[in-house]
């Protein structure tokens, strides 16, 4: 039994380090290319809108409006720029946990994917935190007093580590008992257990890891940048 | 005895015990899940603002059973102690 995210083809080569087509990422382009489809499609769409939804356009107002709504009851004003990011790193890490449906290895997991998404979420806390405090930023690092620098210092580095290895980990986590289970049940039985289990580990894990991975960067963002 | 097989032995043992990190885990989880069950007992208006805060504290509190579970992993998949053997 080979669990491991395999080498499809030697992409190139930088600095002596071979870079290898894997399984995950061939699902991610897999991802990207549908989601890049569908997104030309909708705005080739838009143009037929009315302004009395019905249908397609119904759906598609529904999901932008649920996001923004959501922007605005956990992040409060002045976030409101940020419903666009976050609807979409909802939309790729809930399609990428549903890839598992079709038999490809998830994007998210591979702990690059998740990790590169965990410091898009903290890069922009640090960033409009310094944008939006200035000076008061750097000084709650030395709050309530200054040796407590290097505690504040450690809780800002397990952020990103905290939230990668949370959906890496459920994701993976997923795959490891498929593969276990494909390989326990004789012939028969493999067209009828695992159904209940893609059920629980990918359709309800996965669309819950997306949403706490969305919503954990939410409160992040506005504990860093809000102006109270 | 060969060094290798030991190594080998003795990682898949440290593996199964980097899972006991998750008797905390399912300890705290079900301490949060009763106080929210209590919660909307108490006050049933107030379901949709405790489920939330319920679903973000699970995930924060699984994060440590997920280290437990990466750790388990490392020495299954990427044990570093193999490679310092040869």
């Amino acid at each position: 039994m080979d669990l491991a995210n395999k080498n499809l083809a030697l992409l190139f080569e930088i600095f002596g380090t071979h870079v290898y087509l894997t399984q995950s990422l061939l699902s991610t382009w897999v991802v990207m290319a549908a989601m890049i489809l569908f997104a030309i499609f909708v705005k080739i769409k838009l143009r037929s809108f009315s302004p009395v939804p019905s249908g397609f356009q119904n759906a598609v107002e529904f999901a932008v409006e649920t996001m923004d709504n959501m922007v605005k009851g956990s992040m409060g004003d002045g976030f409101g720029a940020l419903g666009g990011y976050f609807f979409s790193i909802f939309a790729f890490i809930l399609v990428s946990n549903y890839t598992a449906l079709l038999g490809m290895r998830p994007p998210t997991s591979d702990i690059s994917t998740t990790l590169a998404l965990a410091l898009l979420s903290i890069g922009i806390m640090h960033f409009l935190g310094v944008a939006r405090h200035k000076g008061r930023y750097f000084r709650e690092y030395f709050e309530p007093v200054w040796p407590f620098f290097p505690m504040h210092l450690m809780e800002e580095l397990t952020k990103p580590i905290s939230l990668s290895f949370r959906l890496f980990g459920n994701i993976l986590g997923g795959v490891i008992i498929f593969e276990l289970i494909y390989e326990l049940f004789p012939f028969p039985l493999r067209f009828v257990i695992p159904g209940f289990l893609h059920a629980y580990f990918d359709l309800f894990v996965g669309a819950l890891q997306a949403y706490i991975f969305t919503v954990l960067s939410m409160t992040f963002i506005s504990l860093k940048a809000s102006a109270d | 005895m060969d060094s290798m097989a030991f190594v080998m032995g003795c990682s898949a043992i440290g593996a199964g015990l980097a899972i006991f990190a998750t008797i905390g885990a399912g300890i705290g989880q079900g301490v949060a899940a009763g106080k929210a069950i209590e919660s909307i007992a108490r006050q049933p208006e107030s379901r949709g603002t405790v489920m939330t805060t319920l679903f973000i504290s699970c995930a924060i509190i699984e994060t440590t059973a997920i280290y437990g579970l990466i750790i388990s992993l490392i020495l299954l998949m990427a044990n570093p102690f193999v490679g310092q053997l040869r």
